[in-house]
C-alpha cells in the first residue's frame, strides 16, 4: 500500500494491490476479473496483469501449476499492476509459496486453510506447515476455512455435487475481499445472472458463496476495519476497461471503418496472441474476415493475397511466430504492400517462455529477414494504447504502403486498464493509395514524391493489370530486373521510403524534466513502471531525471538526438539482454549511454527501478 | 465475374509484353499458349483475373499473362490466393505451381487448400523433377532416379499428385498430357466453371532435366494404347482400336479386350466424376496401365466462400452493432464526471 491514511474508522488507501493464487483450475483469474472490473465501475483506476502456467491443468497443487492474478487499484493515478502486494489470496499451499516472495512484511495474507493438507503441503515442497511453524509470523494472516464454509453454505441447495460446490470456494475468497475494501457485490451478481443465465442454479450458488465470504468477513474478528479506495481523478469521459489484445483488435476495426475498407485477419493460434483473433472472429457483422490458417507462413500469406485484393489486412503472432513469418515480411515489402504484422512478445528464445513477457523480439522485428529490408517499426506501451497504435500501424501501412511491424508484449496484451472510449470519426484521417483508373501511361512502380508509396492497384481495377513478386523489380515498370544499378537504387529508395516516415509521426517527449542528468529512456509495454519509479524520484524532490518513451522504432523520431543531448546520462531500460540500447548506440554514438535489463518472464519492479535510477544520479 | 457483356478477348489479349524464357522445348509454353487459349472462352473480364504463383520454373508463369498477377514466395501461393479469393470473391483465381512448390515446401498449404474447397483453380506442372535449382529429384521423383543430388538413385518413395489431392478431399482432380494443348485448353474451361477448388496434373517434361520421364504415356505412338482419356458419363474405353477397356474384378480394376472372352462394350465402366464417395476415383488416379488422363473426380460440394457468406449473413442480422461505436460502448462502460 502506497499511502495509509487514517479517516476516522476506515482506513482509506491510495493505492492497494491485491493477488489471487491458486490452482490453474481455481478460477483465479475469473476472480480477479470482478475484483478489477467492480472496483472500475467505483471510480477507481486500475492495472491488472494474468500471471498463468503454460499448462492448461497442471497437476493440482504443484507449484508450477500456479495460476495468479494481479490487481492494482486505486485513487491516484496507476500506471502498472504494481510491485509490493498488500494482499495475498492463497488458495493452496503452492499458491502461498510461489507468491509470498511478493508479499512484505506486515501485510495480508488470506488463505483457505482446508487446502493446507499433508498431501497439498507436499506437492508445494513444504517439510512443515507454515501455517504452524511460525514462518509466516512477520505477515498478518487471515485463516479461513473456504472449502468447507462454502460447502456449508451450500448445503440445502439440492442437486450440487461436491465438485460443483468446491469449484465455487473462489466466490467466497472474493466476497471476503469485496468486504474488506468496502466493495459493492451487486456487479458480480449481475455477472452471474447474464454469464449464467439458463442455469438459475449456478446463479444462486455462486451468489449464496459471495454472500457468505463478505459476511464471513464482516464478522471475522480478525479483519480490524475495512479499507476504502476512493475514486481517482481521472480526465471526464465515458471509460471501460479493456485488456490490451481486445484494445489491439478493435484500433483495427476503427481503422478499417475509417478507411470503408474491409478488414482480414490471417492468423495461427499462439501464446499470448490469440485472443486478437478471437476478438476478431467475433465482429462478422463489420464485414471482419478472419482465417485461422494452417500455420503461421499461411496466416501471413493470407493476408498478403488480402492486401493485393485491396483489404486492409494483418496477422498477428508471437515470436516464433514472426521467425516463421520472416520470408512473407519480405515479400510484402518486395512488393510495397499494406500489411500489419501484430508481434505480441513472449519469452524466447525458441518456444521460451510462452505466458511470461519479454521484449525480446526487437532485433528481430527490425533486421529478422534475409537482404536490405528495412520495415516501419512501432509498439504499444500501455493496454489502452494498443488501440491507438493499431489505428496507427493500419495509418502507415495504408499511407506508406510497407509492411509495419507493430510489437506488443504478454504483458499489456493480457493487462487491462480503464480506457477512455475513442470513438471512430474522432481518429485522424487515414488516405489510401488505391487508384482507380490511370489517365495516362500507368506504371506498378510510380511513387509519390512525398511518401515514396507506390500506388495500389487492386485486381478487378480495369486497365491496370500488373505483375508483382519477389524478384528485384524495375524501377518504373516492376518487370523482373537484374541490372546492377536498378538494384541498388530500388534498394536505396526502400530505405529512403521509410527514413521518410519520420515526416509524418510525432516527435519524441519528455516527462518530468527535459534536460539535466539522467534521462530514463523505455519503449513499448515498460513505459508504465518506468513512469512510476520516474515520477517517485521526481516526486521526492529530484528535477533532473526526466522520461523519454519510444513508440516509434523504426523510424525514430526526428527530434531523437535533440532529446537525448540535454542529459548528461542516458539508461535504457528494457526486458531483453540490450536490444534498444545497441540500435541508440549505433546511432548516438558521442552520448553517455548506459543500459538496465531485466530478463525474467516478468515486468520491472518499482522498487529496482527506483534503486537503479538513484545510483545513476 | 462471367457476364455476356466483356468484350471479345483472343490469345494474344492474355499475352504481357515479357520475353519468354523457358528453355526451348519446355511443355511450359504448351502449357502457357493452352492457358491464353482458354481465357477468353471463360466469359470473363480480364481484369477479374489473377495468377498467383510460388517459385520454380513453373512459377515464372503470372509474368507472362497480361492479368493481375503475383509470383510469390516458394510454396505458398495457396495460402496467397487463399487470402485474395476470401478478399474479393468475384475474382477468377488461379494458382500455378509445381512438384517442389506444392507437394514439397508447399505440402502443408498444398493440402488445406484442398480441404476448404474455395473456388479456385489450381494447376500443377509436375516433371517430377527440380529444374530451376538445376536437376535435384522432387517428391514425385521415382525411386532409384538419378538426379544431382541422388547421384545412386533416389531412396525417397514418391507422392501421386492424385492420391494426394484425393486423400485431401480434392472435389475436382484432372490430370492431361503436356503435349496435348486442345485437350488442355478444354479442361481449363471446365476448370473454371467447376464450383469449388479444381485440381489439374499436366504431366510436364523436362527437356533438360528429366527428358521423356512421361514418353510411355505421352508420346504420339503409344498414347492412345497407354492412356485412358476418362470422360464422365462415357465408358472407360481406350487404345487405338478401341477395344480396351476397364472393369472392376472384386475390389481391383482390371484391363480387358472387348470382344475377348464374351466381353462387351456393356461389361466395361462408365466414368461417374460426380459420385461423391471417391474409392473409384482413387483407383483410376492409381493406375498404371493405361495411365487415367481427363477429369477424373468432378464432384460439386458447398464452397468455404459460400459457407462463410451464409455465416456472416447470419451473424450481421442477429447482430445489433452496425458500426464501431456501437461496440465500443456496449456493455460495462462508465462515466468519470
Amino acid at each position: 500500500m502506497t499511502t495509509d491514511k487514517t479517516d476516522g474508522t476506515q482506513n482509506v488507501l491510495e493505492a492497494v494491490v491485491v493477488r489471487f493464487a491458486g490452482d490453474s483450475g481455481d478460477g483465479m483469474q475469473l476472480t480477479g476479473t470482478q475484483f478489477s472490473d467492480t472496483s472500475a465501475m467505483f471510480g477507481n483506476d486500475v492495472a491488472t496483469f494474468p500471471n498463468y502456467p503454460a499448462e492448461i491443468r497442471a497437476p493440482q497443487g504443484s507449484l508450477y501449476g500456479v495460476s495468479g492474478f494481479q490487481v492494482h487499484i486505486g485513487s491516484i493515478e496507476i500506471s502498472t499492476p504494481g510491485d509490493d502486494v498488500d494482499l495475498l489470496v492463497a488458495m493452496n499451499p503452492a499458491g502461498l509459496k510461489t507468491n509470498l516472495h511478493a508479499v512484505k512484511p506486515g501485510h495480508t495474507i488470506i488463505v483457505d486453510t482446508d487446502a493446507f493438507t499433508r498431501k497439498n503441503l507436499e506437492k508445494a515442497q513444504y517439510e512443515s506447515n507454515p501455517l504452524e511453524d511460525g514462518s509466516l509470523e512477520n505477515y498478518r494472516v487471515i485463516e479461513a476455512k473456504m472449502t468447507s464454509l462454502t460447502k456449508e453454505a451450500l448445503k440445502d441447495l439440492e442437486g450440487l455435487d461436491n465438485k460443483s460446490m468446491v469449484r465455487s470456494k473462489n466466490m467466497f475468497a472474493l466476497g471476503m475481499v469485496y468486504w474488506m475494501y468496502n466493495r459493492s457485490t451487486a456487479y458480480t451478481i449481475d455477472f452471474f445472472n447474464k454469464k449464467f443465465k439458463s442455469k438459475p442454479q449456478i446463479v444462486e450458488a455462486n451468489t449464496k458463496v459471495l454472500n457468505a465470504g463478505y459476511y464471513f468477513a464482516e464478522t471475522l474478528e480478525l479483519i480490524p476495519n475495512a479499507y476504502t479506495i476512493a475514486p481517482a481523478k481521472m480526465n471526464p469521459g465515458t471509460y471501460r476497461i479493456i485488456m490490451g489484445n481486445t484494445a489491439t483488435a478493435w484500433g483495427f476495426l476503427a481503422a478499417a471503418e475509417k478507411t470503408g475498407l474491409e478488414l482480414f485477419l490471417g492468423s495461427y493460434p499462439i501464446t499470448p496472441a490469440s485472443n486478437i483473433l478471437h476478438e476478431l472472429a467475433k465482429h462478422k457483422h463489420f464485414g471482419v474476415k478472419t482465417l485461422q490458417a494452417e500455420d503461421e507462413i499461411a496466416g501471413i500469406t493470407s493476408a498478403i493475397g488480402a492486401s493485393f485484393a485491396g483489404n486492409l489486412a494483418i496477422t498477428t503472432t508471437s515470436g516464433p511466430g514472426l521467425a516463421l513469418k520472416a520470408e512473407a515480411i519480405g515479400l510484402a515489402m518486395m512488393i510495397e504492400l499494406p500489411l500489419v504484422i501484430v508481434n505480441v512478445q513472449r519469452g524466447g528464445p525458441s518456444t521460451g517462455l510462452p505466458t511470461k513477457t519479454e521484449q525480446s523480439d526487437l532485433l528481430q522485428a527490425m533486421y529478422g529477414r534475409n537482404g536490405e529490408s528495412p520495415v516501419i517499426v512501432i509498439a504499444a506501451s500501455t493496454p489502452g494504447n494498443c488501440f491507438r497504435f493499431a489505428y496507427e500501424a493500419a495509418k502507415l501501412t495504408l499511407e506508406h504502403m510497407t509492411p509495419v511491424i507493430l510489437l506488443s508484449d504478454g504483458y499489456i496484451a493480457n493487462g487491462s486498464e480503464p480506457w477512455k472510449i475513442q470513438t471512430t470519426k474522432d481518429m485522424p484521417d487515414i488516405k489510401t493509395n488505391i487508384i482507380q483508373a490511370s489517365d495516362q501511361e500507368w506504371h506498378p512502380y510510380h511513387r509519390d514524391d512525398d511518401t515514396l508509396a507506390r500506388n495500389w492497384a487492386v485486381p478487378g481495377t480495369p486497365g491496370l493489370e500488373h505483375r508483382v513478386g519477389g524478384l528485384e523489380k524495375d524501377k518504373i515498370t516492376g518487370n523482373v530486373s537484374y541490372v546492377p544499378d536498378n538494384h541498388e537504387y530500388m534498394t536505396k529508395i526502400r530505405a529512403e521510403k521509410i527514413q521518410r516516415v519520420q515526416n509524418y509521426i510525432p516527435e519524441l517527449t519528455t516527462e518530468f524534466a527535459s534536460s539535466g542528468d539522467l534521462l530514463v529512456v523505455g519503449w513499448g509495454g515498460t513505459y508504465g513502471s518506468l513512469y512510476s519509479a520516474v515520477k517517485q524520484i521526481a516526486e521526492e524532490g529530484c528535477n533532473t531525471i526526466g522520461l523519454a518513451h519510444f513508440n516509434y522504432i523504426n523510424p525514430m523520431p526526428k527530434n531523437t538526438k535533440e532529446v537525448l543531448s540535454k542529459f548528461k546520462k542516458i539508461v535504457v531500460c528494457e526486458l531483453n539482454n540490450g536490444q534498444f540500447v545497441t540500435i541508440l548506440k549505433a546511432h548516438f554514438d558521442q552520448l553517455d549511454i548506459v543500459q538496465y535489463n531485466k530478463i525474467q518472464g516478468l515486468p520491472f519492479g518499482n522498487l529496482e527501478l527506483v534503486q537503479k535510477f538513484k545510483s545513476l544520479l | 465475374m462471367s457476364s455476356t457483356d466483356t468484350k471479345k478477348y483472343t490469345f494474344k489479349d492474355f499475352a504481357s509484353d515479357q520475353e519468354v524464357r523457358w528453355c526451348p522445348g519446355c511443355d511450359d509454353y504448351v502449357i502457357l499458349r493452352a492457358m491464353q487459349n482458354a481465357l477468353p472462352e471463360m466469359g470473363l473480364k480480364r481484369e477479374d483475373i489473377v495468377f498467383i504463383s510460388g517459385i520454380g520454373c513453373s512459377s515464372r508463369f503470372p509474368y507472362y499473362m497480361n492479368t493481375y498477377g503475383m509470383h510469390s514466395i516458394h510454396g505458398r501461393a495457396p495460402a496467397i490466393a487463399t487470402g485474395v479469393k476470401l478478399a474479393n470473391p468475384n475474382l477468377s483465381v488461379w494458382v500455378i505451381t509445381g512438384d517442389g512448390d506444392s507437394m514439397a515446401i508447399g505440402g502443408n498449404h498444398f493440402i488445406h487448400v484442398l480441404r476448404r474447397n474455395m473456388d479456385l483453380n489450381i494447376v500443377v506442372f509436375n516433371n517430377e523433377i527440380y529444374g530451376l535449382t538445376k536437376g535435384q529429384f522432387s517428391p514425385t521423383s521415382l525411386v532409384g532416379q538419378k538426379t544431382k543430388s541422388s547421384p545412386y538413385g533416389n531412396t525417397q518413395p514418391p507422392f501421386s499428385t492424385g492420391e494426394l489431392a484425393l486423400g485431401a478431399q480434392a472435389r475436382f482432380f484432372a490430370r492431361i498430357g503436356g503435349n496435348t494443348p486442345k485437350e488442355m485448353s478444354k479442361m481449363f474451361i471446365e476448370s473454371q466453371q467447376f464450383k469449388g477448388t479444381s485440381l489439374i496434373e499436366v504431366l510436364q517434361n523436362c527437356p533438360i532435366f528429366n527428358d521423356g520421364c512421361f514418353s510411355k504415356y505421352t508420346d504420339k505412338a503409344v498414347r492412345e494404347d497407354q492412356q485412358l482419356f476418362v470422360e464422365h458419363g462415357k465408358p472407360m474405353i481406350f487404345g487405338k482400336e478401341r477395344d480396351k477397356g476397364l472393369r472392376l474384378n472384386g475390389l481391383k480394376l482390371e484391363v480387358v479386350t472387348i470382344g475377348q472372352n464374351n466381353i462387351t462394350e456393356n461389361d466395361i465402366l462408365t466414368h461417374d466424376a460426380k459420385e461423391q464417395d471417391p474409392t473409384l476415383h482413387q483407383m483410376l488416379v492409381r493406375l498404371k496401365y493405361p495411365l487415367v488422363t481427363g477429369i477424373i473426380r468432378s464432384y460439386e460440394d458447398i464452397t468455404l466462400e459460400e459457407r462463410k457468406n451464409e455465416q456472416r449473413e447470419r451473424v450481421r442480422s442477429n447482430s445489433s452493432f452496425t458500426k464501431t461505436d456501437d461496440l465500443f460502448f456496449s456493455g460495462e462502460t462508465y462515466e468519470i464526471t
